[in-house]
């Protein structure tokens, strides 16, 4: 008799959810601000997963419905001068207050992993973060322990907050939204203060959407030499990636980093060289479509990871490579 | 300044772990204090030793099973004073302690146990459950300011100037007035190995022990892990010759470069 109450009840809360399923996403800040980033875009896909229900963006500044996909239906506008963390959590209680979203959404990059947390505890639920795959409104798998393992996990919160990997989500297509755009009133926060930004400024694609990436590691055996992989890049029409061990050892900027601790990238070809292949590092890249290694170890890890694994000098090789293309 | 560290025992990082019924594979696997919150540690340390911090004390916290004692004592061998350890055998790696009880068991022991905290320092992520939300979560629940992925903090009047990681670079950001809560990235610090003597006396520190059902914190799973499996394997490569034959099998076999 109970278990049929219970059952009847959970199924009623589902059919509820179901109803009023509706889902904030998060923009991510976009350099350009005439168009929405990548991330965002595939964010606005990974929504599209999750129910049937209208999809509402909020971003900091106003933007053209036309360079909006066409499954967003109201465009929030914060006008905040700023992206930081308390700015955004604060604008997400205010929306949540004033719409009650089912799900909240922003992309799993260093802006998301930094404002969705916050946000999720202003509204005291628990969030999943570095989503790969959406099984339904409450289901979603996430990596962990670098990728070694998946986790397929349940959100048992009436509010589900989430971040999802742009990797995992093909971009939504930017076809224009009849979407009205309404402003958010946001109280300032004080709490904090943007200064600057130091930003690498580089005319090659961004290496988190790029679909050809060349990646150094400790093989480049200093910061100069990543001018051949540099060469290499712009030929193939790429971005180029870099190990945590180059990071380490002051070769490249940090942003450059792909792995469990840095950027995580799937291009359509990924060109290893220098690279040993430690599991943080392929938990960044494993899921390129194709892997190219450049390695003058025929036992390092990564040869056996990569479907074309070249054993010679990279100081020969990458030069012949890039010249013979 | 009172410091709070929060120190996370994890799977090393060199050991490559294995998916068994029960999720990934504990038993008998080293365990070591994740590499960011060890990072956390010498920056708590280096503002110690910094004077014009004034840095009264560094309490590490640890949350975890009896073993968390090793990694709190290595904490306090790098130079944290004394020592926090919230024991609950819950398993940690994402399993079943989740990071908000975990933010919350750090806010009861702002509140209630310690009262005077400055700054929290903890890792950006811990390397079993990558997750990285306890630190902007903690931050949130206490209405603090956070600075997350920090790559340099500096002393700036009552409160900090840090310099963060961005997706397109860093950032440099402003906290007014402390408290605040930071999560610390790679590039802050390269943390000291800790001496014999150190080890010695860290021995003597003193650890205070609490349960974690002793606090009016929900410890139960909001996020329940249905299932833990290996992603699928990749298609077997093959080596090439040249760079001629590279460039063939890129363009005729993987359709690339057209």
């Amino acid at each position: 008799m109970l278990s049929t109450i219970a059952r009847r009840g959970r199924l009623l809360s589902t059919s509820i959810s179901i109803r009023c399923a509706s889902t904030l996403i998060i923009a991510e800040p976009a350099s350009d601000v005439s168009a929405l980033a990548p991330s965002t875009l595939a964010a606005i896909s990974a929504a599209q997963k999750l129910h049937s229900g209208p999809i509402t963006l909020m971003l900091n500044t106003s933007i053209d419905p036309s360079v909006v996909p066409s499954s967003i239906s109201t465009i929030l506008n914060t006008n905040q001068s700023d992206s930081l963390a308390e700015t955004i959590a604060a604008a997400v209680k205010k929306a949540q207050e004033t719409y009650s979203f089912s799900h909240i959404v922003a992309p799993a990059t260093k802006f998301g992993s930094n404002v969705l947390p916050r946000a999720a505890a202003a509204l005291n639920c628990s969030p999943i973060t570095d989503i790969i795959d959406i099984l339904s409104e409450d289901t979603f798998v996430r990596p962990i322990y670098a990728g070694s393992a998946l986790a397929k996990v349940q959100s048992t919160e009436v509010v589900k907050v989430l971040s999802v990997r742009s990797t995992a989500f093909d971009q939504a297509e930017v076809d224009g939204s009849s979407a009205t755009v309404v402003d958010l009133d946001v109280e300032k926060q004080i709490l904090t203060e943007f200064v600057k930004a130091n930003v690498s400024k580089s005319d090659r694609p961004e290496l988190s959407s790029a679909n050809i990436v060349v990646s150094g590691g400790r093989g480049m055996k200093n910061g100069e030499n990543f001018h051949l992989l540099e060469a290499l890049a712009d030929k193939l029409g790429g971005a180029v990636g870099a190990s945590r061990a180059a990071v380490d050892a002051g070769y490249v900027p940090n942003d450059l980093q792909v792995g469990q601790t840095g950027k995580v990238v799937a291009p359509d070809l990924y060109i290893a060289v220098g690279i040993s292949g430690a599991i943080q590092h392929l938990s960044g890249m494993k899921d390129s479509k194709t892997i190219v290694a450049i390695n003058s170890d025929a036992e390092a890890p990564i040869m056996q990871v990569a479907d074309y694994a070249l054993c010679q000098d990279l100081f020969k090789a990458v030069p012949e490579l890039t010249e013979k293309l | 300044m009172k410091i709070l560290v929060g120190v996370k025992r994890v799977v090393d990082y060199a050991v490559k772990v294995r998916v068994g019924a029960n999720g990934v594979e504990l038993k008998n696997v080293k365990m070591s204090l994740n590499p960011f919150c060890e990072i956390a540690v010498e920056a708590a340390v280096r503002l110690k030793e910094n004077k014009a911090a004034s840095v009264s004390e560094v309490v590490a916290l640890s949350i975890g099973p009896k073993q968390c004692q090793e990694t709190l004592r290595t904490a306090m061998a790098m130079g944290c004073d004394r020592a926090i350890h919230i024991h609950t055998d819950l398993r940690g790696d994402y399993m079943e302690l989740q990071s908000d009880s975990v933010a919350k068991l750090f806010q009861k022991v702002i509140e209630e146990k310690e009262k005077d905290v400055d700054l929290v320092l903890v890792g950006k992520q811990a390397i079993d459950s990558d997750c990285g939300q306890v630190g902007p979560m903690l931050a949130g629940y206490l209405n603090w300011p956070q600075a997350t992925f920090a790559a340099k903090i500096d002393l700036d009047g009552d409160g900090l100037m840090v310099e963060r990681e961005t997706d397109q670079g860093t950032e440099t950001i402003k906290i007014a007035k402390l408290p605040a809560v930071v999560s610390c990235d790679l590039r802050l610090n390269e943390p000291r190995y800790a001496t014999l003597p150190n080890i010695m006396k860290a021995k003597k520190k003193k650890i205070d022990q609490f349960q974690a059902d002793e606090f009016d914190v929900d410890l139960t799973a909001k996020n329940k892990v249905l299932e833990v499996f290996e992603p699928p394997a990749r298609k077997e490569g093959i080596t090439v010759d040249n760079v001629n034959q590279l460039i063939d099998k890129l363009k005729n076999e993987a359709g690339l470069l057209q």
